[in-house]
């Protein structure tokens, strides 16, 4: 996993749009990349729902949280729908995995992402890392909380 | 702001929604969960304390928010109104419309009219809130879930709770 003090890899990744978004359109944010393994997968709608609904104050401390995972942007777009969620979700479907690896969250036995949280600054420094036990175990959203407090100290 | 930083999950209060005598276990769980529904008949019949907490999510669950204000407004205006409404929610998923509400509130004897300005009322949601928020600081991360002894219970939730009753 990627340490706390590095500079967040640059990318540039498909939205559930299908347009490019890169890091560097976060400047000046604070920015929660949440890696997580499947669309669809009970367990990660589950915690994505969970993300949605403390999306507003996620924005009120000032951060925007994006998902990733290496389904495509068609899947994304569906997955999105089927939850009703608002979040931007990127595809790092092709070169499969690549940024997730760049970010030491891909499980290459398993072929996609372990459930990760990383909080990259205004200035596009990784200050919080979290990377799940299991990828059956969800980080509750008060750990983006306390990681947001954390960071503003 | 609401603070939504790690906290303990609160203790059971007066203002919570308890039933049974036994261990006591607290669960947090979304009225429109089709696994929470499933589960609730086995859970409600443990020889345990069960404090139920409100934990919509409503993006997900579109009727999740409607269902929980009802259940408080039901106890508004019924000693037993929350359980009642409570279980007859779980007892027929099928039917969560507002009319379907409405024929559910009748068949208790609540009066309408107060049930639909109660359920809709602000005193109701921040009730409702109050319940996630405190849900989303322990850490709680789907439904249904549930504490035991103030911790957690990773895994089958039947069965942890199922151990925990005295044999």
């Amino acid at each position: 996993m990627i340490e706390p003090g590095s500079e967040a890899p640059a990318f540039t990744l498909p939205d559930h749009r299908g347009e490019d978004v890169s890091l560097s359109s976060f400047r000046g944010r604070k920015l929660m990349l949440c890696f997580y393994p499947n669309d669809f997968s009970p367990v990660c709608g589950d915690q994505l729902s969970v993300y949605q609904e403390v999306r507003p104050q996620i924005a009120e401390a000032g951060a925007e949280l994006v998902g990733i995972s290496t389904d495509g942007s068609w899947a994304h777009n569906a997955f999105r729908k089927q939850l009703g969620l608002e979040m931007t979700l990127l595809s790092d479907f092709h070169p499969k995995g690549e940024v997730t690896r760049a970010y030491g969250a891909y499980i290459e036995e398993r072929g996609h992402p372990n459930r990760s949280l990383v909080l990259v600054d205004e200035q596009g420094i990784v200050r919080w890392v979290h990377e799940s036990p299991s990828p059956l175990e969800i980080p509750g959203a008060n750990l983006i909380f306390d990681a947001l407090d954390q960071v503003s100290q | 702001m609401a603070d939504l930083r790690s906290a303990a999950v609160p203790p059971i209060g007066p203002t919570d929604h308890v039933r049974g005598s036994g261990p006591e276990a607290i669960l947090y769980l979304d009225l429109a969960c089709p696994r929470c529904a499933a589960e609730w008949p086995m859970v409600k019949r443990l020889g345990l304390r069960l404090c139920v907490r409100h934990f919509p999510l409503a993006a997900k669950r579109p009727r999740s928010l409607a269902l929980h204000a009802a259940a408080e407004a039901a106890a508004l205006q019924r000693a037993d109104g929350f359980w009642a409404l409570w279980d007859s929610i779980y007892a027929d998923h099928g039917h969560l419309d507002d009319p379907h509400l409405w024929e559910r509130a009748r068949r208790l004897g609540l009066e309408l009219t107060r049930f639909d300005a109660d359920r809709r009322s602000e005193v109701v949601a921040a009730r409702v809130q109050a319940d996630f928020r405190g849900g989303i600081r322990a850490g709680v991360a789907g439904t249904p879930t549930a504490f035991i002894g103030g911790e957690r219970i990773a895994g089958d939730l039947l069965a942890s709770l199922e151990s925990e009753v005295p044999l």
